[in-house]
């Protein structure tokens, strides 16, 4: 990906980027207003496949507690839009749970300015404290993997245990307004569709920024050979501390836009299910390709929402066939079947992206 | 490198052809509807087409929560069912659009917005949880659609979109701690599943136990579907209740009840009181270690009206000689029956006739005779208390002699001022 290779290949690769950019940008010319709202929503999705593919595509660190990152990042928002919605009383939930006033920890969350910053950093601050303990010890593998998924049940119990404070179960739900704007209105949503294909888009370059970059060689080297790595002089958990910081804020930042664009945020929504889910995505898609990533988060969730309205007794089944399929036909994911297509003649191409060394 | 060429571009074309497919979705549904629509001469202004009407029914048919909504969608069936065999409404027929639910809050809200949206149905019938409710109800206030929701629920809620055809805490909860406390004791014992319902319930208890002259000894919520429940069953005993209020919430119950018969503590040692234990539980629980336990319910498959006898024998017939009836199943019913009487009184199915019709609409339920308050579009209920038999059907013990006015908000009692929202 070097400037001086500015061949006519990169250009096509450009000119396709381009027009899949382009093609995202006029969706709203397209589409009616339901399918621009589950289309932002798939794309908030993508963004965090995106998060978790650099850490488990590129750095094989497998975490199944996503949903937790994405549901701060959400929850942080959601705070704002209860709080802008409620004008100055105190939110609904409170009230019927016997609360009086405004904790103080939901205080700085009525200023827009604030939650944006709060549902990047607490996730990403998050990630680091979780990583420092981990990978400075080495605890790597299935024991991370684990601890991931304690991670996720004691979140989602505090959340539902908290009602008071986080509204229960139920979640946070009812938002009127953002920065002043209605959310019911089409044009909103309009907007902040094109933040979240803008968002997309800019978390995407970054990513393969990130990649491309001596950083990225590190990452892949930690992924294939830790040890040897670490013999080599560099001190992997930094680097597991720090991409695992940025998957996280990533996947809050996701957590926002869901928020905006589905109106609702709920412990189901960072549970062990969807966390898993969101693996899922990435696995599906293809595993260490960026491009595969985001496409597996679309697909599987477009898949999700067609067959569920298709056929709503049975549309779990269908999912589930999906699953075995893409697993036993493309072990590579959606991305790598390309890859597979052209197996035979691309021999020789070292295949760069490709996963060599899965991680569990 | 034109390996890779190849590889790439590939990549893009399944990214287009997905956004493609996107657009596609989304036509083709449209087109379907563009030709139901032909047939039709006259059509009927708003969600209404020629010979068909459509409603949604959005409950959830996966997930934890579809062992008890299914029974609520076999019951709205049966209503829309008859009701076409009788003529339909405003002479046309109504098609139902099932979607799933899927019991996850985001995924109702995601449906609910499809089918006002996309499909243009009428009303949608759905939800069961608080938590579903909550998660539709900004989309049906956006977007002025009609929900009608079948289930018992803690109140504090009056949406200008959303009938309840389920009771609220002054129709269920309420009525039964002033009658416990008058039969069977002063010291309450509260238990529940950890999530909104239990803990807003009990909130409004523990209220009215301190102005009703009642104790309260002891209140643990557990997460739900937690079976283990010994050490709950000890502090029980240790705390001597004369009441257990019982909020559990699905397989918890299961295991609660066993427990509580290993425990060697039966019905007659200690009353318990449940609000989300109906027939369709019993068969569920058992009924050896239920028999003798109370429940508060607005309707029991044994509830003896005219109406209820034909209920219960065509829903038997409809679906197996095994199937109970069960409050949320006769709510659910009774919704769309008012739904169809409101849509022939207002000769429309548009929202804001169909509301200002509904007002004061009574109609003769299986449970007796209902009447939607204008005010709070919830429904006069008449509460029952019913003990559990030997045969897993109830025996009432006790009603309210006639149907009670909704007060969602409890405005009505003076103790439960500090409940109410902050205005």
């Amino acid at each position: 990906m070097q400037l001086k290779k500015m061949t006519p290949r990169r250009l096509w690769i450009l000119a396709g980027y381009a027009a899949a950019a382009a093609a995202l940008f006029s969706a709203p010319m397209f589409v009616s207003d339901f399918r621009l709202n589950l289309l932002a929503k798939f794309l908030a999705f993508a963004i965090v496949a995106l998060g978790l593919d650099l850490i488990w595509g590129y750095t094989g660190i497998l975490s199944l507690g996503h949903g937790i990152f994405f549901g701060l990042g959400a929850y942080a928002m959601a705070m704002y839009l209860k709080l802008e919605a409620g004008g100055g009383k105190l939110p609904d939930f409170m009230g019927w749970s016997g609360l009086k006033e405004l904790p103080l920890f939901w205080q700085p969350f009525g200023s827009f300015g604030f939650a944006a910053a709060a549902g990047i950093a607490l996730p990403a601050i998050l990630a680091l404290v979780l990583g420092y303990f981990t990978f400075r010890n080495r605890i790597r593998g299935v024991y991370f993997t684990i601890l991931t998924q304690a991670l996720v049940i004691i979140t989602t119990t505090l959340l539902i245990g908290q009602q008071a404070f986080t509204g229960g179960t139920n979640g946070v739900t009812g938002y009127s307004e953002v920065l002043g704007f209605p959310l019911g209105s089409p044009d909103t949503k309009r907007a902040l569709y094109w933040i979240t294909v803008a968002a997309l888009i800019v978390i995407f370059l970054f990513c393969r920024f990130i990649v491309g970059s001596r950083f990225g060689k590190v990452l892949r080297a930690i992924r294939d050979g830790e040890n040897r790595v670490r013999f080599i002089g560099y001190n992997p958990a930094i680097y597991q501390m720090v991409i695992f910081a940025i998957s996280a804020g990533i996947a809050g930042m996701a957590g926002m836009l869901f928020v905006l664009h589905v109106g609702i945020i709920s412990p189901s929504m960072l549970g062990i299910v969807p966390s898993i889910e969101m693996v899922l995505w990435v696995a599906i898609g293809g595993r260490g390709t960026l491009v595969g990533a985001a496409l597996g988060a679309i697909l599987m969730n477009w898949a999700k929402s067609e067959f569920s309205t298709a056929y709503p007794e049975g549309w779990t089944l269908f999912m589930g066939l999906l699953f075995v399929i893409v697993v036993v036909f493309m072990p590579k994911g959606v991305a790598g079947l390309i890859g597979q297509i052209n197996f035979r003649k691309k021999r020789r191409e070292p295949n760069h992206e490709g996963v060599r060394n899965p991680a569990v | 490198m034109k390996k890779r060429l190849f590889y790439q571009l590939g990549l893009m074309s399944v990214a287009l052809s997905l956004v493609l497919a996107g657009c596609g979705g989304n036509n083709a549904p449209a087109s379907t509807n563009e030709a139901t629509d032909a047939p039709s001469e006259s059509a009927n202004a708003g969600t209404s087409a020629g010979g068909e009407i459509k409603v949604g029914i959005l409950h959830s048919q996966s997930g934890t929560m579809a062992i008890s909504e299914v029974s609520v969608i076999d019951a709205e069936m049966m209503a829309i069912e008859e009701i076409n065999a009788a003529g339909g409404v405003l002479g046309k027929k109504i098609v139902p659009v099932l979607e799933d639910g899927a019991s996850d809050w985001p995924t109702f809200a995601e449906k609910a917005r499809k089918l006002i949206s996309e499909d243009k149905v009428a009303t949608v019938f759905g939800g069961w949880t608080s938590a579903s409710r909550k998660a539709m109800k900004p989309v049906f206030e956006e977007l002025n659609g009609l929900l009608w929701y079948p289930v018992q629920y803690e109140g504090l809620e009056a949406s200008p979109n959303i009938f309840y055809t389920g009771a609220t805490t002054n129709q269920q909860i309420v009525p039964s701690v002033t009658w416990l406390l008058e039969n069977r004791g002063k010291k309450f014992y509260l238990l529940g599943s950890d999530y909104v319902f239990p803990r807003t319930a009990n909130l409004i208890i523990k209220e009215q136990l301190k102005a009703e002259g009642g104790e309260l000894v002891g209140e643990e919520y557990t997460p739900l579907g937690h079976t283990d429940y010994s050490t709950i069953i000890s502090k029980i005993k240790e705390a001597d209740p004369d009441v257990v209020y019982n909020t559990l919430n699905g397989d918890s119950n299961v295991a609660f009840f066993k427990q509580l018969k290993d425990a060697g503590i039966t019905a007659q040692d200690l009353t318990t009181l449940s609000v989300s234990v109906a027939e369709e539980e019993i068969r569920g629980i058992g009924v050896d270690v239920l028999e003798g336990h109370l429940a508060a319910w607005n309707y029991y498959q044994t509830t003896e009206t005219p109406t209820n006898k034909t209920f219960v024998e065509n829903y038997k017939k409809k679906y197996g000689d095994d199937r109970v009836t069960a409050d949320p199943i006769e709510a659910g019913y009774t919704a769309v029956y008012l739904w169809a009487a409101a849509v022939e009184k207002a000769g429309s199915t548009d929202v804001a006739k169909v509301k200002e019709a509904a007002k004061e609409l009574e109609w003769e339920a299986p449970e007796g005779k209902v009447k939607i308050d204008g005010e709070t579009q919830h429904l006069y209920k008449t509460v029952r208390i019913g003990e559990v038999q030997a045969d897993g059907q109830f025996k009432e013990l006790w009603n309210s002699g006639e149907a009670v006015k909704p007060d969602p908000y409890l405005k009505g009692y003076e103790w439960a001022a500090s409940i109410q929202p902050t205005e």
